[in-house]
């Protein structure tokens, strides 16, 4: 088990180097810092020197890979290469292209996002086990069959719809909770009902035609024929049984999230005016700051890795049978 | 000539697939096992329903794909082109695309949305609603005539809607009837009752019922706004139609151009094992583990910047929007083609344990030849349940990436920035809401159709193929 963990962390590795040599390639040379600069300053002031000063400020004027003015092992830490994608490994984001500190933006902003996509997560998974458990239960009668069907059409329905509509009714007509905005401590709540329901009622449709799929596959297999021979109730073999044995599906889809969940939701923040990570990032595509899109997509990554590596110790927990040899 | 044709790079790649759709169709008509899961697909209601009301929608899209610049002057022996590209269903909607108000106004409205200064004859000025331009201007009185007439232009265009079905029925009963070699009135009493294997009559409910909804729209869009008009005046109904195709252009060619990279690299792992496994293993799971909507806000920033250096090479607005949005399919491509490998590489696996693999190995049959004409055959069941099940998510996602600002050019169409644009009215008192309705109910009916039909597909080749997991797929989209 320790040996497998310690294989999957240096595979792990292995990915980010990838991922961050994918990002560099994107960033670095696709465009040229002097194309960012262009497309930052304006058309207005480009001048030769307006560029040099916006790449000095950023320290984008560092040759890629090889600094040939410098001496020692500054030949290759004096480069953009360790500069912008090694430093990330430590966890150095370095200054935005706005000059703000990023390390800084991100541990005080991944609270917020934490706050929404955590109960989303936790409401969201009790609610389409159950629908998707009763929707089993009911299997082949009405119940089922207008179940799919709604589930069908739900996610069929745009999440910007889930999101906009919900705002109008909740928040504009019946003027229950704040449309958006955010507040420290407890005065969070109030802003937090309206993301968190409209998250869990937008995922629905999907989610719960998902689970119902697992389930229905495994209540066809022979040891719940085999339970319901001997004399079992059709909730003990429901509940016992099949959820059990469901478990391994469920959690490949659900574990690998867990981590995602401080990156919270791109769309969701920047409707409701949460200031978390989502908005964060969606602030720094509109305002066209590399340095920031270059650190989510680092930091989504590592954290996507954790997931997968959850995933499979999850395995374990749930399933005697899985070993890791 | 009056106009000169214009292939735009998503145009091309769009007559590339109906060419191989052509190609594919003329293929599994000749082979009787190809047919057979086909014939489930057509014996499903459902399936059928929603597979007419996409044809619908492919119609519209494909009449959007022919582009053209008309003709405006000759000098010198020379004919000059409009530097605006139009197509051919700009042609045929040339109403509504022409007939602008200045700003917002209501559905059906005759008046503007909003009071504003109007100078009487006289040389007073009041402060009222003006008339709209176009919007109900054969009304000489709107208050008194207005309900009279839309409910007159109603009833028209249901009867008209009702007509074109009962051509439509009758032509299609008397062929079947043909085919079938009976008479046609046992035909309709056979397809009335249900009995026909293809479920022709949920097909002519469904005609019945998109007839019975376009048949009234068509007639009031002649004289109306039938969704209203958007800030700059611009049909809002225009506006829906047209992005029919941006939709149907993301959901079709993003597949399209992650196809040969998903199928060749997924196939090869499965095959060969070993090195060749490890190394697409290696590619494609550092490509899934960037988060997708990150990625794609990356490389679509990124494409900005290129197409802001380089302006010269575009000659057209529309050329440069039109690049812009082929790049996005490429850039959802590249995201999204790692899920079918993953898929192909499994199946790949199991085939290349299989009997009949085995012994075109014993004779020496080369690599090349055994993974084109074994493997490649037999996996191509799962391709096209991947690119069924895959469209209505890429629709969706449209919008989502179009709000985000990573999405398509904000000169396109589409029901992202028709959204987009829409949605800071949300405040407005009285809301304006006739935009979003309009963009969020064409987008409702073109991926429920598409789900639906993705459905029926994937019974029919193979039911055990699980849709994409809808957690990892809203982490990989927002």
């Amino acid at each position: 088990m320790i040996s497998y963990i310690i294989r999957r962390l240096l595979y792990a590795i292995l990915i980010l180097i990838g991922v961050n040599l994918i990002t560099f390639f994107l960033f670095f040379e696709v465009n040229s810092p002097d194309d960012m600069a262009r497309v930052h300053l304006g058309v207005k002031r480009v001048t030769p020197e307006a560029i040099q000063k916006w790449k000095e400020e950023r320290g984008y004027d560092k040759p890629r890979f090889h600094n040939d003015a410098a001496t020692g092992a500054r030949r290759f830490t004096d480069t953009l290469f360790f500069e912008k994608s090694i430093k990330l490994f430590a966890f150095e984001f370095g200054r935005s292209d706005q000059g703000r500190d990023i390390g800084y933006d991100i541990s005080t902003r991944m609270w917020p996002s934490l706050a929404i996509a955590l109960p989303v997560f936790l409401l969201g998974l009790v609610a389409y086990l159950t629908f998707a458990l009763t929707m089993a239960f009911f299997r082949a009668t009405y119940v089922d069959f207008w179940g799919v069907v709604a589930c069908v059409a739900m996610m069929s329905i745009s999440g910007l719809f889930y999101i906009i509509g919900g705002q109008y009714l909740i928040g504009k007509l019946l003027g229950i909770v704040p449309i958006s905005g955010y507040d420290g401590g407890t005065d969070a709540l109030k802003f937090l009902v309206l993301p968190v329901i409209i998250g869990v009622v937008a995922g629905i449709g999907a989610s719960t035609r998902w689970y119902r799929t697992i389930f229905i596959e495994e209540i066809n297999k022979d040891y719940v024929r085999t339970a319901r021979a001997k004399g079992l109730s059709e909730p003990r073999v429901l509940f016992r049984h099949v959820l059990q044995n469901a478990m391994i599906p469920i959690l490949t889809g659900v574990v690998v999230v867990i981590p995602l969940l401080f990156m919270g939701s791109l769309v969701t923040e920047a409707f409701f005016g949460i200031p978390g990570l989502g908005s964060y990032t969606i602030d720094a595509i509109n305002s066209q700051d590399f340095a920031v899109v270059r650190a989510m997509v680092f930091l989504g990554s590592v954290l996507y890795i954790i997931g997968l590596i959850l995933t499979d110790i999850s395995y374990t927990l749930v399933d005697p049978r899985v070993r890791f040899e | 000539m009056p106009f000169t044709p214009e292939f735009l790079w998503t145009d091309r790649l769009i007559y590339l697939l109906l060419a191989v759709v052509a190609v594919l169709v003329w293929h599994i008509r000749r082979h009787e096992h190809l047919r057979a899961p086909w014939r489930k697909v057509a014996r499903s209601a459902s399936g059928m329903s929603a597979a007419t009301v996409l044809a619908c929608f492919v119609v519209i899209g494909l009449l959007d794909s022919v582009h053209y610049r008309p003709a405006i002057a000759v000098k010198d022996g020379k004919t000059i082109y409009a530097v605006e590209v139009l197509s051919v269903f700009d042609k045929l909607a040339t109403k509504l695309r022409v007939q602008k108000a200045t700003t917002y106004s209501a559905p059906l409205a005759t008046h503007r949305y909003s009071k504003e200064l109007i100078g009487l004859p006289e040389g007073r000025q009041v402060r009222d609603y003006p008339r709209l331009k176009y919007g109900g201007a054969h009304l000489s009185d709107p208050a008194k005539e207005w309900g009279l007439d839309i409910a007159r232009r109603c009833l028209y265009g249901l009867a008209g809607g009702a007509l074109i079905w009962l051509i439509v029925a009758t032509l299609l009963c008397a062929l079947l009837a043909r085919r079938g070699a009976v008479d046609t009135g046992r035909m309709w009493r056979a397809v009335w009752r249900g009995e026909t294997e293809i479920p022709w009559r949920a097909i002519f409910l469904t005609l019945a019922m998109i007839l019975a909804v376009s048949g009234p729209l068509v007639a009031l869009a002649a004289q109306y706004h039938v969704f209203g008009t958007d800030k700059v005046g611009q049909d809002v109904f225009y506006q829906a139609l047209k992005s029919i195709r941006t939709g149907l252009v993301i959901g079709t060619l993003t597949t399209l151009v992650m196809l040969p990279f998903a199928l060749a690299l997924g196939v090869m792992a499965g095959y060969f094992k070993g090195w060749v496994d490890d190394a697409i293993q290696y590619l494609y799971t550092t490509l899934s583990s960037i988060p997708g909507v990150l990625l794609i806000a990356a490389a679509v920033l990124m494409m900005q910047v290129w197409i802001e250096t380089h302006p010269l090479w575009f000659d057209t607005v529309l050329a440069r929007a039109d690049m812009r949005l082929l790049a996005l399919c490429v850039i959802l491509g590249i995201t999204s083609w790692t899920g079918l490998a993953r898929l192909l590489r499994g199946e790949a696996l199991k085939l290349r344990e299989m009997e009949y693999i085995q012994a075109a190995h014993a004779f020496a049959v080369p690599h090349s030849r055994i993974l084109a004409r074994h493997i490649l055959p037999n996996v191509m069941h799962i391709v096209l349940i991947a690119m069924v099940m895959d469209f209505s998510g890429l629709v969706l996602a449209e919008a989502v990436l179009s709000y985000v600002g990573v999405g398509v050019d904000p000169t396109t169409i589409s029901f992202g920035t028709m959204i987009n644009s829409a949605r800071l009215e949300m405040a407005r008192e009285p809301m304006v809401w006739w935009s979003l309705a309009a963009a969020f109910s064409f987008m409702l009916l073109l991926v429920l159709s598409a789900n639906l039909f993705a459905d029926a597909v994937r019974d029919a080749f193979d039911p055990r193929i699980r849709s994409a997991q809808p957690a990892r797929l809203a982490a990989r989209i927002a």
